[in-house]
């Protein structure tokens, strides 16, 4: 009887999760799509030109997309190859007791508020810029690199255990053929791990997408289309953040409109990243005599095993 | 040039706290020859398998005593480059290691690693590889397919092709033909005795019977120590301990 009450409960928090997710999607659909009807998709999408308040209210959001893809992509060029070397040295080269310090670390950076990086970004890294490049400081650039260390941690936690998860035989296979270390991490683990990795990649590309509070401190929020990586943008959630307050009318459904847009490229990313990722576990299993060489290993070697993974 | 390729020479291997897996084992392998090296489960012939071409440097740190010599150099000299050792000692597992790519590109593996780029030259060795493994004519026409797709037993000799294409002088097998079926054994057998005119090969497999059909010199191993060591025709005919007659007769393993 207990047992049924506590699967019962378990089941209804479940399902609480899954309606929040449903109820989300209805609203924010409900309140933005009449406008990009009214608007029509093509311009809403294409047009750059957002005055949303006056006579003639125009609803144009390609600057905020632009804005919005310069600094993913900014942040992807920052994070990645920084996140993916971290997640190589500690899965692959660090000593074991030197990896157990780097992962809570990575992870600790996830748990910092994004005001307090948008804080440092803005107190210390915009001078920084302006002074050294040029313009105002308030740039994609420097949302870029506190974005790229901001999304360390989903890249740098799911590349590792894609690492981890390569069966040790190709691990051994490429040495015992002579590889150097590097070699075998280079064209042998990578590759074999590389769903995994870009996995990681998307997750990270999703989280830059979607913050919000650090990009409004550091970014400008100029409405203009950036043409360099010094000039200030907006982004999507940036303008939504910084509108919604004072919005009303047709206002209030062009903010919820630009949600319905971030909503769906979330959404698209974070399907791509699961597809992936299921695929790194439906290879694994796919291949049980990796497991087995794992057992073995493990058997012959009972001392703490490194690949126990 | 001394008959004897690797001199193994009061050697001992122990993991953290327990028991020495390799006790004071002393052996020598004859150059061009097939010693086997065979016993029961946990008998330390993996250990020095992966001991003579460092892959147990890779292992949890073991500790190790004793010396073995390659060509009368000591395997474990700080100047010892290990990747470069490990391209003259090839080994191959238990189980088949087909990379996750191409046939030709699974035998090129090692080659390219060491640099060769030329594609005439790449494509000589990976049909010399496959043909010393007896893998050739049954991969000749889809070299270009996935070595995951090979059957169990191909992809065992595709390991053995593979550490061929190095060129290695010592060849080590780690129970090749565990998981093959009779067929795929007798043709890695097969290979195996036609290339002892041009390697030096170490195998432990993972049976007596094996043992008696491609040893020109076996040890038998037994809880990390070599009980015996000698020509095969004298040691599974005659043996002079008696814990190996009785395994070779089958009283215990």
């Amino acid at each position: 009887m207990k047992e049924r009450l506590i699967g019962f409960l378990l089941f209804l928090s479940a399902l609480v999760s899954l309606a929040s997710l449903a109820v989300i999607t209805f609203f924010i659909f409900e309140a933005g799509l009449p406008l990009i009807f009214k608007v029509g998709l093509g311009t809403f999408l294409e047009s750059s030109a957002w005055s949303p308040s006056g006579k003639n209210p125009q609803f144009g959001i390609a600057s905020m997309i632009l804005g919005s893809v310069w600094v993913t992509l900014g942040a992807i060029v920052v994070g990645v190859p920084l996140g993916l070397a971290v997640a190589i040295f500690s899965a692959e080269l660090a000593p074991p007791r030197l990896a157990a310090i780097i992962r809570p670390v990575i992870q600790l950076l996830a748990g910092i508020p994004s005001v307090i990086y948008g804080f440092i970004g803005l107190t210390i890294l915009a001078p920084l810029v302006r002074t050294t490049l040029g313009g105002p400081g308030l740039s994609v650039l420097t949302a870029a690199l506190i974005l790229g260390i901001m999304i360390l941690p989903s890249i740098v936690s799911i590349s590792e255990d894609a690492l981890r998860a390569v069966p040790r035989a190709y691990r051994e296979g490429a040495l015992a053929v002579g590889a150097t270390p590097w070699q075998t991490i280079w064209r042998v683990l990578v590759p074999a791990a590389r769903s995994g990795i870009v996995a990681s990649i998307i997750l990270g590309m999703g989280r830059a997408l979607g913050e919000t509070m650090a990009v409004i401190m550091m970014l400008g929020n100029a409405l203009q289309v950036p043409r360099s990586p010094l000039d200030s943008a907006t982004t999507l959630t940036s303008n939504i953040g910084l509108e919604l307050a004072y919005a009303s009318g047709a206002h209030r459904e062009a903010l919820f409109a630009t949600g319905v847009v971030l909503f769906v490229l979330i959404m698209v990313l974070n399907m791509l990243a699961n597809v992936l990722t299921g695929r790194v576990v439906l290879w694994r299993t796919r291949l049980p005599v990796s497991r087995s060489i794992f057992a073995r290993l493990r058997g012959r070697q009972p001392a703490g095993d490194r690949s126990g993974s | 040039m001394s008959d004897i390729k690797i001199q193994i020479d009061h050697f001992s291997y122990t993991y953290g706290d327990e028991p020495p897996v390799l006790r004071n084992i002393t052996l020598n392998v004859r150059r061009n020859s097939i010693l086997t090296i065979f016993g029961p489960a946990r008998g330390g012939k993996t250990t020095l398998l992966r001991s003579l071409n460092r892959l147990t440097d890779i292992d949890e740190p073991g500790k190790r005593q004793g010396r073995i010599l390659l060509d009368g150099q000591d395997i474990y000299a700080p100047s010892v480059d290990v990747p470069s050792l490990r391209r003259r000692i090839g080994m191959v597992f238990a189980l088949p290691v087909a990379l996750p790519m191409s046939i030709f590109d699974n035998i090129a593996y090692g080659p390219r690693l060491q640099g060769v780029r030329s594609p005439s030259r790449l494509s000589d060795l990976v049909q010399f590889a496959l043909e010393a493994a007896a893998l050739w004519d049954e991969v000749r026409d889809r070299l270009d397919s996935s070595a995951l797709a090979l059957s169990g037993g191909q992809q065992q000799r595709l390991s053995i092709a593979r550490v061929l294409a190095l060129e290695p002088e010592v060849i080590l097998l780690d129970e090749p033909t565990a998981a093959l079926d009779p067929i795929s054994t007798a043709k890695i057998e097969e290979a195996l005795i036609t290339l002892k005119s041009e390697y030096t090969i170490v195998i432990a497999p993972h049976n007596v019977q094996q043992a008696g059909r491609v040893a020109d010199d076996a040890a038998f191993f037994l809880m990390g120590e070599c009980v015996e060591a000698g020509p095969a025709s004298q040691l599974f005919t005659v043996p002079r301990d008696r814990r190996t007659e009785d395994y070779i007769t089958g009283r215990f393993g």
